[in-house]
């Protein structure tokens, strides 16, 4: 007898439907006139985002021994080539993050990334809920959600200019844990996760926009429009039945800005003990080349197929999942 | 006792909380895409059987609890406590007393293997197996011909519990019953 569990995660059945499904979104750009591109899964920089954690390998190279990064997502490889003049390009890429494995994540998993020179926030909101109904056609209408709306809504605060003290005690109260040192954002995205996530997308698809400017990652930051002063992160994300599915972007093309994020992150990280990750130099030279603006969204492909296809977790429809024990 | 990290944590994973023993009955990873990940845990007390649920930043780390599930036969009572016998052929002989035994002092049947939970070496619970076969002490007597029809009735079992049964069971019959939901299977 052997105990070994071999067998995929996935039935044949299931990954003939997926194959199906990729087929689709393939046609999908191709009707579109946007480019398939494939980079490398191992690049010379990380994510710095404090709460992504990069794979890392060494591996030997006409360079010598170096440090190489396996991909969060494949967006400074696509950006570079926006930078060098591709046009729309899309890609399906193996994607890796340290230690997030459960019914809704994956060590390694498939990543639909596409970016759009020319186009605003709104016109990438429209394609990509166009994208979601060629797999969901049953989905419900699109709400557009303000970030500041949804706290209101469920939590009675303003997220913006509740104090620290009150959210910090909102959030230990909500996940019945201690949040007195927590930062800002962490009480935000656990209310997120906790609270307002789970009650997103039911009948209906949940795009989320303004977010607080803290979150703005690689996206601009423009004024809020409620309030002059402040600002928000041009930023999406869109939910179907309590799934977060997609991250879309008004795209930061300012390259000393992006260093000095780049820069601003890692000693986030050294704060929170957490080691420093390698900057994409050859990023932030092609920002410094020039980026056409425009939008990009990365979506979760095995969320999308998953929904599709009626399944309880991405595992479902991967051939061979991360193991859970 | 070994410390478990988050990402170790998976269900019948036995650990400590708050000065109890608990078993993890789920565990869901939970991560806003790019925002701090937590686990939101679902925690048995073992002590007094409650679910907590519980977050915790991933990272974090419970002490495990040194917890023991063992097969024991059920021997006797003497009124005071239940005598169970381990049946991995050393013989040994655990009291359980009345509040670690729980809900299960009705699905007692002396030779019938339960599991015993220890911890550091006290009983602190008994779970019956999920079917058992328990004879019929007492019921309304049967209704001939009435095997399809529906409707119930009250029969107490040689253990003490009473499960609704068919019109049709007799005293005296011996049944299969679903100790989790407390429901009648069939005749054994």
């Amino acid at each position: 007898m052997n105990a070994i569990d071999w067998q995929p995660t996935a039935t044949i059945e299931t990954l003939r439907q997926r194959a199906r499904c990729l087929a689709e979104i393939r046609r999908f750009f191709a009707e579109r006139g946007v480019l398939e591109v494939e980079t490398p899964i191992l690049g010379h920089g990380g994510s710095t985002d404090l709460h992504l954690d990069s794979l890392s390998l060494t591996a030997t190279t006409p360079a010598g021994r170096e440090r190489l990064w396996l991909q969060t997502s494949p967006e400074f490889h696509m950006k570079r080539l926006l930078a060098a003049g591709s046009g729309p390009i899309f890609q399906l890429a193996c994607s890796f993050r340290d230690g997030e494995v459960g019914r809704r994540h994956n060590l390694e998993f498939t990543m639909l990334e596409w970016y759009r020179p020319g186009f605003s926030l709104a016109n990438l909101i429209d394609e990509t809920e166009a994208l979601i109904r060629l797999l969901l056609p049953d989905v419900g209408s699109r709400r557009l959600r303000r970030y500041r709306e949804l706290f209101r809504d469920h939590l009675k605060i303003d997220p913006f200019t509740v104090s620290l003290d009150d959210l910090r005690h909102l959030a230990s109260t909500h996940g019945s844990l201690d949040m007195a040192h927590s930062s800002r954002d962490d009480c935000l995205d656990l209310l997120m996760s906790l609270v307002i996530e789970p009650t997103l997308g039911f009948e209906c698809i949940d795009v989320v926009i303004d977010y607080p400017a803290s979150q703005a990652a690689l996206a601009r930051r423009r004024c809020d429009p409620e309030d002059g002063g402040a600002e928000v992160a041009a930023r999406f994300e869109v939910y179907v039945q309590g799934l977060e599915l997609a991250n879309g972007y008004d795209e930061l093309t300012d390259a000393n800005e992006q260093a000095a994020r780049f820069a601003a992150d890692n000693i986030e990280r050294e704060k929170n003990g957490k080691s420093p990750v390698d900057i994409d130099a050859r990023l932030v030279a092609a920002l410094h080349a020039g980026m056409p603006a425009g939008s990009g969204v990365a979506l979760g492909v095995d969320r999308l197929i998953q929904l599709a296809l009626g399944k309880q977790c991405v595992a479902e429809v991967m051939a061979f999942a991360t193991p859970v024990s | 006792m070994a410390n478990y990290s988050t990402n170790e944590f998976k269900a019948g994973l036995k650990v400590m909380l708050d000065g109890d023993p608990c078993n993890i009955v789920e565990n869901e990873f939970v991560k806003p895409g790019k925002g701090q990940a937590f686990n939101r845990v679902k925690l048995r007390n073992l002590n007094t059987g409650r679910v907590w649920e519980r977050t915790f930043k991933s990272g974090e780390s419970l002490e495990g609890a040194d917890v023991l599930d063992l097969e024991m036969e059920y021997l006797y009572t003497d009124g005071d406590m239940w005598y169970f016998m381990r049946t991995d052929g050393s013989f040994e002989q655990y009291p359980v007393a009345k509040k670690a035994l729980g809900d299960t002092e009705k699905w007692l049947k002396e030779q019938v293997a339960y599991t015993v939970t220890l911890w550091n070496d006290n009983v602190i619970s008994v779970t019956p197996p999920n079917f058992i076969e328990l004879e019929v002490t007492e019921t309304d007597p049967g209704l001939k011909g009435d095997t399809a029809q529906g409707g119930s009735k009250p029969a107490t079992l040689s253990s003490g519990a009473v499960v609704k049964v068919p019109l049709f069971i007799n005293q005296g019959e011996v049944l299969k019953v679903d100790t989790r939901s407390g429901e009648y299977v069939s005749r054994a």
